[in-house]
């Protein structure tokens, strides 16, 4: 068996297959994909609703459709990767250790790690909903693997609290299915996910959305029986008189998605208290030279499209490292990157920060809002000259915004201290 | 005719069982739920009390100091992870540090050893995020934290090999007295037996007082708790207490024997012995009072938040005797802590009262030892590459979050007393356990269940009857 990789990259679904498609295209032989799943694609593979592929393909696929030309791509471009293949350990030196039926727990030494495992969903103690722990809760993506991919119903009275992506979509596809979706709850008093998925999958069906409830009680000691929604105030908290008991079979949560970075963070891999990612340079390379980090794991996207784009930027600045650019990568001194600064309004951005050198002609900065603004600009300030000033009528916490900056007009400002962002209102 | 029926598998119940499974006697378990470990044995703090608590000459006193004595080698020979990582009771600058002392000479009467009393600085040194008003600690070497399940588990399957009958989904409904012993009239019909004990727990009073004119009561205690990550895990490194109060011992946080921290119990008196449901209050609570002895537990790192009910009978004592108004019946009741840390005690004390009754011989053949599910994670490399190659289940990750392989929970369905449902396999083998709370394990642990135990999926039980988790195929629904 193979040891030694000049690439191996964490993860087989559309983030790992498009860094691996970019990798190979800008020269790397030496590779391999890991994934931990019985085939590849990753989450696409239950998310057989349409809507991917608008922005890469400029057509309207299904996740396994999306899913299935990145595979073709990969084994096209002979790339090989193992499957039902779990990812123990990274350590700082790139060694990699791995575990499957066939080989055992193995050591793969890699020159350059590129992390693409995803995210996964908080659960409900995250949210210390109170109540019996009956059969029935389900995080909305394991409900989705059962219907999707097993053929299992969870449930037929359904309440959804969370009005993520995944659980939008499962409100729908279990109205399909035959069950009943009583009620959407959200939390926050605006939904978390994109407003097409509100209107395909909630309004289409006629399944009421109330913003700013949350679940205070689960009932049912051996199934759930219903649970009480109630609304809650600026701070979150229950309002007392306003509880409501719906009786059903069934609570999906769809509460959040956290990027999954258990092995980064055994890595030493520096992450970001507010994305739970890596905080990455304009490479998207990590704390770690040579450790790269793209899609979900990175920072949660809303759609499969700009992770395609992000992975294949983070292959190619691998494949430059691997390929003796080293220096231009990761060799700069540190001190000399530039930090991009959320502030007003924008809660994060990836990357954050930038050595001018390492960067591409243009550079793609993408960052989340933290609450909704409308009628408002997007500004950008090269220390105190605002170079961008972009009008926006509506931005939304459930939806991922991006912001371009030019090499040249970085390179012009000698002694640029600091890349701030934020929002300005009308 | 049975020699002896235990009613309750839960940790009384199971080291009685094993206990008296050393004697020539046909014993079985009885238990209503669909496995051990079902009700106050699968959630409680998991604390080996030193043993400072209890009132001097007590039977709660002696059992706790004697079983806190026997665990560590019961732990090695029932293959139970245990961590002797000592305790310490914390009093606060708004507290009366003669409290400390009191606790420290009750536990020195009950036979405690290594207790000391520690100042600001001493504590401080060991434990450094406990709170600030932190003045004082009383510091017990002997205490330690334990995997409840596994030593319930292990119990049961020890007795179990060596020839108890074990009975699930049986609720005892009625007990009469017949000639030369009683009949439990149960769901699946009656059984008969010489000499009951009766290990029922928070329903005990209940069967006490079917066949006692003297009639005990118990009142179920709930405690909240929430249960954080492992990456929590560094928080404390010993069980910290806090000055007892009226209601039992306070909110403790403390490492669990698998490397997360607990925090809780609150208590809470109520009526329904089955309401193990948390509330808003319970948990605000837990949280807010954890404060008092550690600062900044992350509490937004809580994995899943859970209740117990404790049985708490009037007396505040263990009851173990024979009742004086009815021959052969055996109670085991009032079991509340510190009654994890008594119950290999309470199991040799419960076989003294047995076996004065039966006056059985001891069985030549007596197995002490229990192997648990093998752990791959503590083999060196080369031999789970053995291990892999012999049975490839082993290489195969399941719950990816605690790293459990296909291989253990094939090893926790198989073995005597085998895991049948989702919380079964959980408990055995931790699948199900970690950050996602079972989010991606839990259709492969049931797809694994159905295969093995040749099921339909819809027959997969989060926790045995009334508990499906799958209603039917897609486009099924009516």
């Amino acid at each position: 068996m193979q040891n030694n990789y000049d690439l191996v990259i964490v993860g087989g679904g559309p983030a790992g297959l498009a860094a691996a498609e970019a990798a190979r295209k800008n020269g790397i032989e030496n590779m391999i994909i890991l994934e931990r799943d019985k085939e590849l694609g990753g989450i696409l593979n239950q998310c057989i609703h349409n809507g991917f592929g608008l922005h890469t393909f400029k057509e309207e696929l299904t996740g396994p459709e999306y899913a299935q030309r990145f595979i073709d791509r990969v084994k096209e471009l002979n790339i090989p990767y193992k499957l039902n293949t779990m990812v123990m350990d990274i350590s700082e030196q790139k060694e990699v250790t791995i575990m499957n039926r066939e080989e055992g727990l193995q050591k793969l030494q890699a020159k350059s790690v590129i992390l693409a495992m995803g995210c996964r969903e908080r659960p409900r103690g995250a949210l210390n909903i109170p109540g019996y722990r009956p059969a029935g809760i389900y995080s909305a993506g394991t409900a989705q693997r059962l219907v999707n991919m097993e053929g299992f119903m969870p449930g037929r009275e359904v309440v959804i609290l969370g009005s993520g992506d995944i659980g939008l979509i499962m409100a729908r596809r279990m109205t399909l299915e035959g069950a009943k979706v009583k009620v959407v709850a959200e939390l926050m008093p605006y939904s978390g996910g994109l407003k097409r998925n509100i209107v395909q999958c909630l309004d289409d069906f006629g399944i009421p959305l109330k913003l700013s409830h949350t679940v205070i009680d689960i009932d049912g000691k051996e199934r759930v029986k219903g649970i009480t929604l109630a609304q809650v105030d600026g701070r979150g908290k229950p309002i007392p008189g306003t509880e409501e008991y719906y009786s059903c079979d069934t609570l999906l949560l769809s509460v959040g998605l956290i990027p999954e970075n258990e092995l980064s963070k055994e890595a030493g891999v520096e992450l970001s208290p507010v994305t739970s990612g890596p905080v990455v340079n304009e490479s998207l390379e990590t704390s770690i030279p040579g450790v790269f980090a793209c899609g979900n794991v990175l920072h949660v996207h809303d759609l499969v499209d700009f992770v395609s784009e992000e992975a294949a930027a983070a292959g190619k600045n691998a494949a430059r490292y691997i390929l003796g650019n080293k220096e231009r990568i990761s060799g700069d001194a540190e001190e000399k990157a530039i930090p991009i600064v959320p502030t007003e309004g924008v809660r994060y951005t990836v990357p954050s920060h930038i050595r001018v050198d390492g960067m591409e002609e243009q550079l793609k900065v993408r960052f989340r809002v933290g609450a909704v603004y409308s009628k408002c600009y997007v500004s950008v300030y090269l220390d105190g000259e605002r170079i961008i000033h972009k009008r926006r009528p509506v931005m939304a916490p459930g939806e991922m915004e991006e912001i371009l900056l030019k090499k040249e007009e970085l390179r012009e400002r000698e002694g640029l201290a600091q890349i701030t962002v934020k929002i300005e209102e009308a | 005719m049975y020699d002896v029926v235990i009613i309750g598998a839960g940790v009384s119940g199971t080291a009685s069982a094993r206990a008296l499974s050393a004697y020539d006697l046909k014993i079985c378990v009885v238990e209503k739920a669909e496995d051990v470990c079902c009700g106050t044995s699968k959630a409680n703090s998991a604390i080996v009390h030193a043993g400072y608590d209890a009132k001097p000459g007590s039977l709660m006193a002696k059992l706790n100091v004697q079983g806190n004595k026997m665990m560590p080698k019961l732990a090695e020979e029932l293959d139970v992870p245990f961590n002797p990582c000592g305790s310490l009771v914390v009093c606060r600058d708004d507290e009366d540090q003669e409290m400390l002392q009191e606790l420290y000479d009750q536990g020195i009467a009950n036979g405690v050893e290594g207790l000391k009393i520690l100042n600001r600085e001493e504590t401080h040194a060991m434990e450094p995020n406990l709170a600030d008003e932190v003045t004082a600690a009383l510091w017990a070497p002997s205490a330690g934290v334990i995997c409840p399940f596994q030593l319930n588990i292990a119990y049961a399957e020890n007795a179990c090999e060596n020839g108890v009958e074990f009975r699930f989904d049986t609720e005892v409904q009625e007990i009469e007295k017949i000639e030369g012993g009683y009949r439990l009239n149960t769901e699946n019909g009656p059984i008969e037996t010489k000499v009951v004990v009766n290990a029922a727990g928070v329903h005990a009073d209940k069967f006490h007082n079917m066949v006692s004119a003297d009639h005990i009561h118990i009142t179920p205690r709930r405690g909240d708790y929430c249960l954080l990550d492992k990456t929590a895990g560094d928080l404390v490194t010993r069980t910290i207490f806090q000055l007892p109060g009226k209601f039992g011992k306070g909110v403790l946080v403390s490492p669990t024997v698998h490397g997360n921290i607990i925090v809780g119990p609150t208590a809470i008196e109520q009526e329904d012995r089955e309401a193990t449901a948390t509330t808003r209050d319970g948990l605000d609570q837990v949280i807010s009072v954890s404060a008092r002895s550690v600062k900044n537990v992350p509490i937004r790192q809580t994995i899943t938040s859970f209740a117990g009910v404790r049985a708490h009978e009037d007396g505040g004592e263990f009851i173990i005797e024979e009742l004086k108004d009815a021959k052969g019946f055996v109670d085991c009741a009032g079991i509340e802590s510190p009654g994890l840390v008594s119950s290999p005690a309470v199991g040799e004390y419960v076989k003294e009262i047995v076996t004065g009754i039966l006056n059985p011989a001891r069985k030549a053949d007596f197995k002490a030892t229990r192997k648990g599910i093998l752990d791959p994670k503590t083999l060196s490399e080369e031999e789970r590459n053995a291990l892999i190659k012999e049975n490839p289940a082993y290489g195969n990750i399941i719950c990816r979050c605690e790293k459990v392989t296909e291989g253990e929970i094939l090893d926790a369905i198989h073995r005597p007393l085998g895991a049948k449902s989702l919380d079964g396999v959980k408990r055995r083998t931790r699948a199900g356990m970690g950050r996602c709370q079972s989010g991606f394990c839990s259709p492969r642990t049931m797809e694994i269940l159905a295969r093995e135990l040749k099921k339909d999926m819809s027959e997969i039980t989060k926790c045995g009857k009334g508990s499906g988790l799958i209603v039917g195929k897609n486009k099924e629904l009516q």
